[in-house]
């Protein structure tokens, strides 16, 4: 019961950052139909900006409070990493628009491989750390000697997710640019019709996938106190994966999808085997699409024709 | 047949330089054609009609007019500016609103969404008003407020696709058969609503129709279009008494 309770807190946290990171492919999928390989690397290199600033903030400026740092730093890298995502949908991506499908693929295949490589030459191949912030924690309940106990960074983690999918839930069901985007995503060719900058708004939906992504660099960049050129692969691969989960195209279900992802590889390291984790949540992403080929919250088709 | 549409009368006057002017536009496909060089004109105040039988380039015509595909060949004029290379949201911005084939209601939107999205070129300013008036004209839409634009009806959804076009408040509207798949009784309400708006507001109206008795009934000026070019063209009396055009859509047609 009490590694239960430990890890699902441990599998929610980490949920929480796969989360962040399969909004921006359901997103992008949603309104192009194209699978954003390089969203991955873009979550790394906002990990690396978030890293940047957090040394600049706290060793050359004297910013004494760790929480302003990391909001700070947040900010900025969110400010960032949506610009370079902005960036390379502009020069990789839109070109290639009404070109065969797997161009735009291909070339986010190998933007990926830029951004990597960018970083290894860039800040060398090694792991970053950053100095240990937030190392307190809170004991919830102790029984034979098994402490469960949730962290402040635990806590951060969760509550930052929370807070920001309800803003993004907001933005997207009530304002008028959430409503041009869900409308691209529907029928293109109707919302140019209505007046709306079609081009633009995909622009905006790269810009707050990777700014979602960026939240999710920070927080990953707080919780593990290191980064490495190649942290982009694996989670950007689960995130993918907790959206195809979810349901891709489905914003809730992006969500979902990666909380269970966290879930499955959590629960799986700590009642089996750590080293088949990886294993476990693919054979069970691999055994819900043979029977729900849709993911978990795909949506139903009712249109009438 | 029940319900019997008025036919319009077709004294009013072309006034000033038309609001739409085509002229001589070629639309391709690739390497086919589709559009052979086509005339319209559409002058403030009118209703006009445009019938041709399915495939015969109608629905090409609209879409060029929005820019997508662009013509190859010819010039679109809209209030005397060139419009022929702009992007179809530019196109939307001059106030052209369009229900276009296939209404293409945003299907997991609410009705009352797609409203809005009709008005998002004056950012929702004049909506609360707007929307009342759309009730006053589509009483069955606000029954459906809150319903998902894909679970509506043929006729509901056709509504909900004029209604949205008129919520950008647009100067010119085009329709692009409304009466498609309709029952006769709908199809009078809408033709109806088509109508007092002109005459009430002034709307300038250009129709797409297949149902060529209806439409010619509706409209003041009427233009035939066979295999991508215009063949024939008068006042909407005119072309119901044109032997050819009776010959062609009238006679075992579907009034």
């Amino acid at each position: 019961m009490e590694l239960f309770l430990q890890q699902f807190i441990n599998g929610v946290t980490l949920g929480s950052i796969y989360g962040l990171i399969a909004i921006g492919y359901t997103m992008v999928f949603g309104i192009i139909g194209m699978v954003n390989f390089s969203h991955g690397d873009v979550f790394m290199v906002s990990s690396f900006i978030a890293l940047i600033f957090f040394l600049v903030l706290t060793t050359w400026l004297g910013v004494a409070s760790v929480a302003l740092a990391l909001l700070i730093v947040m900010v900025i890298s969110m400010v960032l990493t949506g610009l370079m995502s902005w960036t390379i949908e502009r020069v990789a991506y839109r070109p290639l628009r009404g070109s065969f499908r797997l161009a735009p693929l291909i070339s986010a295949i190998g933007m990926s491989i830029v951004l990597s490589n960018f970083i290894q030459v860039a800040q060398g191949p090694r792991n970053k750390p950053v100095p240990p912030m937030v190392t307190e924690s809170i004991a919830l309940w102790e029984r034979n000697g098994f402490t469960v106990s949730v962290s402040y960074k635990q806590l951060i983690i969760i509550a930052v997710t929370a807070v920001l999918l309800a803003c993004f839930w907001f933005l997207v069901q009530k304002t008028s640019l959430g409503r041009a985007q869900r409308a691209c995503e529907q029928d293109r060719k109707m919302a140019a019709l209505l007046g709306i900058n079609v081009d633009r708004t995909i622009s905006l939906t790269f810009v707050m996938g990777a700014a979602l992504a960026a939240v999710a660099g920070t927080l990953f960049l707080m919780y593990y106190g290191v980064v490495n050129f190649s942290d982009g692969f694996v989670p950007g691969v689960k995130a993918f994966t907790a959206a195809v989960l979810g349901g891709i195209g489905s914003l809730p279900g992006a969500v979902l999808g990666g909380l269970l992802i966290g879930l499955i590889e959590t629960f799986w390291s700590g009642y089996f085997s750590i080293d088949y984790k990886d294993v476990a949540a693919f054979s069970i992403l691999a055994i819900v699409l043979i029977f729900m080929p849709q993911g978990i919250l795909g949506r139903p088709e009712v249109e009438k024709v | 047949m029940t319900a019997v549409i008025e036919t319009q009368d077709t004294t009013v006057a072309k006034v000033g330089p038309p609001l739409l002017k085509v002229e001589g536009v070629k639309t391709y496909y690739g390497n086919i054609i589709a559009l052979k060089g086509v005339d319209v004109d559409v002058y403030p105040g009118e209703i006009v009609t445009l019938i041709g039988a399915n495939g015969a380039g109608k629905s090409t015509l609209m879409m060029t007019i929005f820019g997508n595909p662009q013509a190859r060949e010819g010039r679109v004029l809209f209030d005397g500016r060139d419009i022929t290379r702009m992007p179809s949201h530019e196109i939307a911005r001059l106030r052209i609103a369009q229900s276009p084939e296939g209404r293409r209601i945003f299907p997991r939107m609410t009705v009352l969404e797609n409203l809005q999205m009709g008005a998002s070129l004056d950012k929702l300013k004049y909506f609360n008003d707007d929307v009342e008036r759309m009730f006053t004209l589509f009483p069955r839409l606000k029954e459906r407020l809150t319903q998902r634009g894909g679970t509506l009806s043929g006729g509901e959804q056709q509504m909900l696709a004029i209604a949205r076009a008129l919520m950008a408040r647009p100067r010119l509207l085009m329709l692009d058969e409304p009466s498609l798949g309709l029952a006769p009784l709908i199809v009078k309400q809408i033709f109806d609503a088509v109508r007092d708006l002109n005459r009430t507001e002034g709307l300038t109206v250009f129709l797409v129709e297949q149902n060529a008795f209806h439409a010619l009934k509706l409209a003041h000026r009427g233009y035939v279009m066979v295999n991508g070019l215009v063949t024939l063209s008068g006042t909407g009396q005119e072309l119901l008494a044109n032997p050819e055009v009776r010959a062609a859509y009238l006679e075992g047609g579907r009034h």
